[in-house]
């Protein structure tokens, strides 16, 4: 077993800066359907006796092309519904199949933090560094086409294009983070953190920055918190996530009210 | 000719040479010729849906036309990246997301290629210019989903014009903004092409608000274009010969009212310019 402080501080890191654009480019739902028809990938290789990592990769990436692509045609959410329904009834039929039943899902779904070979160590390094370099080698373009689409695609850029690339890049994330936090909760800290820090900071750099410091913070206490009480990792990874965003959103807001009130006391004066 | 102002000895930097374009059996453009020129203030003026916006397109290259030739600084359909600026319509900024204005112009920079650069100093510098340039200044550091849209306006003019191109398309950026604000717009887009040597291309549905500060005029009704100065376009025969009906250009004010005759349909007409009778 290797050290569940490591492997948690390298999703968290993939977490942070990859779910900082799910969060801006309002892919939440494909981020939540991905990995969650991953794990049908997963059920299907431990069937065919293969390393579940190999059907992780396949299916996120199967998962995130064909959401890629169908979106472009019909309406996206709707899309992506029917990729996670279709995928989700693959892992049904996969898991009736198989002989070792309950434990396995549980560690699909929620992971096992705590248990993760060293064999799976380089790839899912390698996975999470690949990441990392795409989302930065596109950032500009991230950025662009979600605030002004037609003025990236004057630019030569396909908005589409560009979407379905980024869609790659999360069943990269997915595909090294499932087996560590399960494919329930590399959802949660995608989103979580990335909300969060977009309430603290006009400004695009220090908001990738501190989506990363939340999500490993993140990550860190749950943890801590798990050691302590025993309860599953991922419950504190669930909690502590909305408590940041609910934190967050709080300072956001009384910034805002204050920021107000001061232009409105201004107006006042220059006024009288 | 026997006038010739200064600018018309210079090669025009926007050409299009009968250009035609159909959807179905709509016509969108039917061999539409007019030339733009640098530190000209050019209005492209039709009244909603007779295809400004497709037109733009066509420039830009994101919208393919049927016949015809469109040249940009003379060569044709290339460059498009660096040599042309665009300002679309109804753009809404996501105020969720963590940028400020000074970011967005510099994305104008360099937004379309991979990797991460540094800033350098002469970035900085440009990014600064051109947002005191529009009078962005005062909101250079707040977050662009938080401003007004005259504010955000400005600064999608900066971004627009970061990379220093020879032509700047603007789609309706006069729409849905307070008459205080089409004001400063207009004025300040007047100013940047006459002091940067920039053509300025702009769409709109209403043209009075343009009169003082228009150059020439490409005035675009059902697939036909008339263009010009104003005073050669905005003419009795000239926008009868266009509409193929019989329309009368009234001054009143200082501002132009198209007024068809009675019986004959006025939808086609610019907005707000047709005379209605009770």
């Amino acid at each position: 077993m290797i050290n569940a402080w490591e492997v948690g501080t390298m999703v968290a890191v993939v977490a942070g800066v990859v779910g900082f654009f799910v969060v801006l480019r309002g892919s939440a739902f494909p981020a939540h359907a991905i990995p969650n028809g991953a794990f049908a990938g997963a059920a299907g290789a431990n069937l065919m006796g293969i390393s579940p990592l190999l059907g992780l990769g396949a299916f996120s990436l199967l998962g995130a092309v064909a959401i890629g692509t169908l979106g472009r045609r019909t309406r996206s959410d709707v899309a992506t519904a029917l990729v996670l329904v279709l995928m989700l009834a693959l892992g049904a039929a996969f898991l009736s199949q198989s002989t070792e039943y309950e434990p396995q899902i549980f560690s699909l779904l929620f992971g096992e933090i705590l248990g993760v070979s060293t064999s799976q160590l380089t790839p899912v390094l390698i996975i999470g560094a690949v990441c990392i370099l795409a989302t930065f080698a596109m950032f500009r373009q991230l950025m662009l086409t979600c605030l002004v689409p037609d003025i990236a695609h004057s630019k030569g850029l396909r908005p589409a294009v560009v979407d379905l690339m980024f869609l790659v890049i999360v069943a990269g994330a997915t595909t090294m983070t499932v087996p560590v936090v399960g494919a329930l909760l590399i959802f949660t800290l995608m989103i979580g953190p990335p909300a969060a820090a977009r309430c603290l900071t006009h400004r695009p750099g220090v908001a990738m920055a501190l989506s990363v410091a939340i999500s490993v913070s993140v990550v860190w206490a749950a943890i801590a918190s798990s050691f302590q009480s025993n309860w599953p990792v991922g419950f504190f990874v669930g909690v502590f996530s909305a408590a940041w965003y609910g934190v967050a959103r709080l300072a956001h807001t009384a910034l805002r009210a204050r920021r107000t009130t001061l232009a409105t006391a201004i107006s006042y004066t220059a006024a009288s | 000719m026997t006038t010739t102002p200064a600018n018309s000895t210079r090669a025009p930097v926007l050409e299009f040479d009968d250009v035609s374009l159909a959807f179905g059996s709509r016509r969108i453009l039917d061999h539409v010729s007019f030339e733009i020129r640098a530190g000209e203030f050019t209005g492209l003026i039709g009244s909603n849906g007779v295809g400004k916006t497709t037109l733009l397109k066509v420039i830009l290259g994101t919208q393919r036309i049927q016949s015809g030739d469109i040249r940009i600084n003379g060569t044709k359909r290339t460059a498009r990246l660096r040599s042309v600026g665009y300002v679309p319509q109804k753009v809404s900024i996501d105020a969720d997301v963590p940028i400020r204005s000074r970011d967005f112009v510099a994305l104008g920079l360099d937004a379309h290629r991979f990797g991460l650069r540094r800033r350098t100093t002469e970035d900085r510098r440009r990014v600064d210019e051109l947002l005191e340039a529009v009078d962005a200044t005062s909101f250079a550091d707040a977050r662009l989903g938080d401003l007004s849209g005259g504010e955000q306006q400005r600064v999608l003019i900066a971004h627009a014009l970061v990379s220093e191109p020879s032509l700047l398309l603007l789609d309706e950026p006069l729409a849905n903004l307070d008459p205080r604000s089409v004001q400063e717009i207009v004025a300040l887009l007047h100013n940047i092409a006459a002091t940067r040597d920039v053509a300025v291309f702009l769409s709109a549905h209403e043209m009075n608000a343009l009169l003082p500060v228009m150059d020439r005029i490409v005035y675009l009704t059902g697939g036909r274009a008339a263009s010009g100065t104003t005073d050669e376009v905005v003419r009795s025969d000239v926008l009868s010969a266009l509409y193929g009906h019989h329309v009368d250009v009234l001054q009143l004010h200082g501002r132009v009212l198209v007024v068809a005759e009675p019986g004959t349909t006025t939808d086609h007409l610019p907005s707000h310019e047709t005379l209605k009778v009770d």
